[in-house]
């Protein structure tokens, strides 16, 4: 299997004012295609500075990064960006959905700024994948918290990425919202292959994935796979 | 992305504040309005200006003198189908000093001494009673002819003809009115009182030169249709031979076409004027933009954040919120076009202080401010536009 990601020595150093703040310390990590991997630890820990890294928001002080094949810790920013645009796709724990814009319209935003083909259909297609194809009109503000996440999955599956990130997906939903984004993560996962890298403190939601990776003070102290992936239940009509 | 969808998305994004848009609106409205009306105004008084100096006669010339004397015999001279072909006729002119007396009323006035070629070189109607005759030239009579203004001054409403008046102490009989000017450049042309040129030399003025001929302080002259620079020559080189000039002239000879250069040039560097003092107001209005993009922005960072996540380039940022801003100062530039163009349509034939207000709008005056609005919007949309493109998408990500 070819990998999506492999990061070697990736090491990351803030400098606050005079000092320098090192959060990532030479961390290594492959990621395969069609894996679903946790990365967990404490606050602190650097788990979201990587994410940043490994979502090309972010450039590591030193180490490599290779986004299917492609060394990307030296490009610029528009190169970068162009990259986000393709084959990342995010996730975040508070949606971050436009409230101006319906459904459909933020999930067409993600195709706004590349391949615009088929805009529309594709980014209703990929609300319908997600149980909201009848919501599409439907301002975020109009939506519960469970299905604003959704709308934002929807956003990160239309352009076909290579990998998506999601940050603390499940951290402001309430438990029947959570087994539900993770079901559908689940079901992305297992049926399209879909890679998904997970961010999370909570030992529960990790354990819904194959695999955990476990970060702390900058370091990868611990990867194993999770022998019984737990199968949320959280039926969403497709 | 597209300029469609970059101008959709300025559209959404403006529309999403209508207060906030409506008020910043205003500043370019109002700057674009106040360019648009003022220009207007200082078109108008650049062709009303024209237009006067014109109806006073299209094709005429003022002999003056300079450091010597005009005389009656000068002007006289100018009329010669030989030496002058283009002349045709001339009007000399005695201006005097003096009161204008009707029993206690007394009138701001010139007094002039014309002879009966004045009313057809310079235009004038007779609106009531009849001119001066070469009779009453020849006998010295004491009649006078009253602008309009004057007849107003003196009667008010009643018809002044046949009535005595008092020119400088001497009894006058009043035989005419004419018809209204109004003001030119060269003062009121209907605050004036006509008299007799012999009776204004001899009994008014009283001035005579080392010769005993009459001197006369003006000389109207009326050239041939459009030969206006063949009479022009026709006259110095006449007044040059009879004045035995060698150097330098001792009169000018003043087409009617210099004076309103002269004049247009005066009016055009108004109307330029008057359009920089409202363009300032204009440049207010951008600041407003540039004000409110950088509100914008600020309140608007983990937008930029999210678009940048999702691949939007520095470029895209940078594109979208110019686009906004200049969208704002043309939208702000059209309105302003329309209350421009209504304030001066309204502000035409507006009475100001006695005299008439006239606009003239024309397209390229509109052209202009839209042009000049466009540009603002982009000048003072760039520094906030910059400001989003440089933020970092992680902390833009973070901003509450």
């Amino acid at each position: 299997m070819a990998g999506v990601i492999e990061v070697t020595d990736l090491r990351k150093t803030y400098r606050l004012g005079a000092i320098d703040v090192p959060v990532l310390n030479g961390v290594s990590l492959a990621v395969e295609h069609g894996e679903m991997v946790s990365i967990m630890g404490p606050s602190g820990s650097g788990k979201s500075t990587l994410m940043n890294i490994i979502g090309c928001l972010d450039a590591p002080t030193s180490g490599s990064y290779l986004l299917e094949g492609e060394e990307v810790s030296r490009w610029g920013d528009a190169r970068l960006a162009a990259t986000r645009n393709s084959k990342i796709g995010f996730v975040f724990q508070t949606y971050n959905l436009l409230p101006r814009l319906s459904a459909l319209a933020n999930v067409e935003l993600a195709l706004q700024y590349g391949d615009r083909r088929n805009a529309r259909a594709r980014s209703l297609q990929a609300l319908e994948s997600v149980g909201l194809g009848h919501r599409y009109k439907h301002r975020p503000l109009e939506l519960s918290g469970g299905e604003q996440q959704r709308v934002a999955i929807a956003r990160a599956l239309v352009k076909g990425p290579a990998i998506m990130l999601a940050d603390e997906p499940t951290g402001a939903l309430d438990t029947r919202s959570s087994a539900e984004i993770m079901a559908i993560l689940q079901r992305l996962n297992r049926d399209e292959g879909l890679t998904v890298a997970l961010v999370t403190h909570e030992a529960d939601v990790a354990r819904h994935t194959r695999r955990i990776v476990s970060l702390r003070d900058g370091l990868v102290v611990g990867d194993e796979p999770v022998p019984e992936p737990l199968q949320a239940a959280g039926g969403v009509p497709v | 992305m597209t300029p469609f969808a970059l101008i959709g998305t300025a559209w959404s994004s403006i529309g999403g504040n209508r207060l906030r848009t409506g008020l910043t609106l205003l500043g370019i409205i109002i700057g674009v309005a106040a360019v648009i009306a003022l220009m207007s105004i200082g078109r108008g008084a650049q062709e009303d200006i024209t237009n006067r100096i014109e109806s006073l006669g299209s094709n005429l010339l003022y002999v003056r003198p300079l450091d010597g004397d005009l005389t009656l015999d000068d002007a006289l001279a100018l009329v010669d189908p030989v030496f002058a072909p283009s002349i045709v006729s001339v009007a000399p002119e005695v201006s005097t000093g003096g009161s204008v007396t009707y029993r206690i009323t007394d009138a701001f006035a010139q007094i002039a001494g014309v002879t009966p070629e004045f009313a057809e070189v310079r235009n004038f109607e007779v609106a009531s009673g009849e001119f001066i005759s070469p009779a009453h030239v020849q006998n010295r009579k004491n009649v006078a002819v009253l602008g309009s203004q004057t007849a107003e001054d003196l009667f008010g409403e009643r018809d002044p003809v046949g009535v005595d008046i008092a020119i400088s102490g001497l009894r006058f009989a009043v035989i005419g009115v004419l018809e209204s000017k109004g003001a030119t450049a060269f003062g009121n042309e209907d605050s004036r009182v006509l008299v007799p040129l012999t009776t204004a030399f001899y009994r008014l003025s009283g001035e005579r030169t080392s010769e005993g001929d009459i001197t006369v302080s003006l000389i109207n002259v009326q050239a041939d249709g459009e030969r206006i620079d063949e009479a022009q020559q026709e006259a110095e080189t006449v007044l040059r031979l009879r004045h035995e000039i060698t150097d330098a002239d001792d009169f000018t000879v003043d087409t009617q076409q210099s004076v309103i250069d002269a004049l247009s040039e005066a009016t055009g560097t108004l109307t330029v004027f008057l359009g920089a003092v409202a363009g300032i107001s204009l440049v207010v209005g951008g600041i407003g933009i540039m004000n409110i993009m950088l509100v914008s922005v600020t309140e608007r960072t983990r937008e930029i954040g999210i678009r940048k996540a999702l691949g939007a380039k520095r470029r895209d940022i940078l594109a979208q919120f110019v686009t906004e801003a200049v969208l704002l100062s043309i939208g702000g530039g059209l309105l302003g076009v329309g209350v421009g163009v209504v304030a001066s349509r309204v502000l035409d034939g507006f009475s100001l202080a006695g005299s008439q207000l006239i606009t003239v709008f024309s397209g390229d005056i509109a052209a202009l401010a839209l042009v000049v609005s466009a540009a603002i919007g982009l000048f003072f949309g760039i520094y906030p536009a910059a400001r989003a493109a440089q933020l970092h998408p992680i902390e833009a990500l973070r901003h509450e």
